[in-house]
């Protein structure tokens, strides 16, 4: 079968369509992932001995097991108890939860990271408790946090295929049904696979940029 | 009532399946992060080059692409795999693209006198690399291809996507016959925990075998 330029042409609107779910999942998937991971850092961090030991359990899980099924556990069970939720939604969720247990361990690491004499002089100028995280420890924390973040969302965007397994019509699930219903997979599939490489090449140097921009506070 | 052992059967045999695939997958993924991680430390422009573009388009597109890619149009180019076939060479160059780049930071991170020893003692490259920059490497690898081990056990999951009768593929047999979603899938979450469970212990167990000895060489 030979590669043929019209095809691309004609089903670059429908794919285009597709991407844009894509990237709509990625965002709100992100966001949903910045606030799980906040919760299951500082749960882990400061939350009575239980507690912060179940929830280490539960984030060692969900980061055991593989996203697709806790995408079908999210789908396909929470119906059964009466939970009902649209595709897009659901995908959002998975995504968000799963990327959101490897965020915490990224903002664990920065918030450990600042030095136990910043907490000991925030103490000793006589600075709230609010006013330390807001003023004190966050401001350090948070740029060495960025690259590492920016590189989950990288991942999570590549990640985001797995939502046409529950029916979300994005970029794949759009190129697929192009081509189950036009007998060509070549065009499609590849042209899939060159979005991505595209948005990621992009990313790469965007993420190169970060690093430059944040990783070396601490050498001041 | 349903029977429920016959379905439990069917889950282990997808097990059986993801196992597989996951020790395979990691078989080729190792001899990939080893070729592509060396490679891009070497002295020829073309291998690096080489090994460059690997990494990056594997690490660029997602793994379920690839896989995509693999099953349904290379068929067009004339070369037909098995679903199992296509998991295994899908899931193995794309984690293997993960491996390199822990290859090369690892021997990246020996230090220069390692090397500057090594010429000194008249080493060849081969032998440098086999004798002194491997074995120091080879520890500080370890904990970033566990999780590279885990991410492709994950990653199995995909491939039910392309009718390989792997666990997931089995537990969504099971919940087309019996109507049941709780039990195939929160079976299959345990089992997929329990997998990745085994292979962090077998891992650290690894990490202690190979650092024997280093004790004090480091610091």
């Amino acid at each position: 079968m030979e590669w043929d330029w019209n095809f691309v042409w004609e089903i670059m609107p429908t794919l285009l369509a597709g991407l844009k779910i894509t990237i709509l999942a990625t965002v709100l998937g992100a966001a949903v992932a910045a606030v799980v991971g906040l919760i299951f850092a500082i749960l882990r961090m400061t939350a009575p001995k239980p507690i912060a030991r179940a929830t280490g359990f539960i984030v060692e899980f969900i980061r055991g097991t593989p996203l697709l099924v806790q995408l079908y556990f999210i789908f396909f069970v929470l119906p059964d108890i009466g939970i009902r939720l649209p595709a897009l939604m659901a995908g959002v969720i998975g995504l968000g939860l799963h990327y959101g247990t490897y965020a915490a361990e990224v903002y664990r690491a920065g918030i450990e990271n600042v030095p136990r004499g910043q907490w000991e002089a925030a103490k000793a100028t006589n600075l709230t408790g609010r006013q330390t995280w807001i003023h004190v420890i966050l401001p350090q924390a948070i740029p060495p946090m960025i690259p590492a973040l920016a590189n989950y969302l990288i991942a999570m965007f590549k990640e985001t295929p797995l939502l046409s397994a529950i029916t979300v019509l994005e970029l794949m699930n759009q190129a697929k049904s192009v081509a189950n219903s036009s007998y060509r997979y070549i065009e499609p599939m590849t042209m899939v696979g060159v979005f991505f490489l595209i948005m990621s090449l992009i990313s790469v140097v965007f993420l190169r940029w970060l690093e430059e921009r944040y990783a070396r506070v601490e050498e001041r | 009532m349903t029977d429920w052992s016959g379905y439990i059967g069917l889950i282990l045999q997808g097990a059986l399946v993801t196992l597989q695939l996951t020790v395979m997958g990691s078989a080729l993924a190792v001899v990939m992060a080893f070729l592509a991680g060396l490679g891009r430390v070497s002295r020829f422009m073309a291998v690096r080059v080489l090994a460059t573009t690997y990494i990056e388009f594997f690490r660029g597109t997602s793994i379920f692409v690839q896989l995509f890619w693999v099953y349904f149009v290379l068929p067009f180019a004339g070369v037909t795999l098995s679903p199992l076939q296509a998991g295994v060479l899908a899931l193995g160059l794309n984690v293997g693209a993960y491996g390199a780049e822990v290859v090369r930071g690892a021997v990246k991170a020996i230090g220069r006198e390692q090397r500057e020893a090594c010429i000194a003692l008249n080493l060849t490259r081969g032998q440098a690399m086999r004798h002194v920059i491997l074995p120091q490497a080879l520890p500080l690898m370890l904990p970033t291809f566990c999780n590279n081990a885990i991410e492709l056990l994950k990653g199995t999951a995909v491939v039910s996507l392309i009718s390989l009768t792997d666990m997931t593929f089995q537990a969504q047999v099971v919940r087309a016959q019996t109507g049941s979603t709780l039990i195939p899938f929160a079976t299959i979450l345990v089992l997929y925990f329990l997998m990745a469970l085994a292979i962090s212990t077998s891992m650290r167990w690894l990490e202690r075998r190979v650092t024997r000895g280093l004790d004090g060489v480091r610091t």
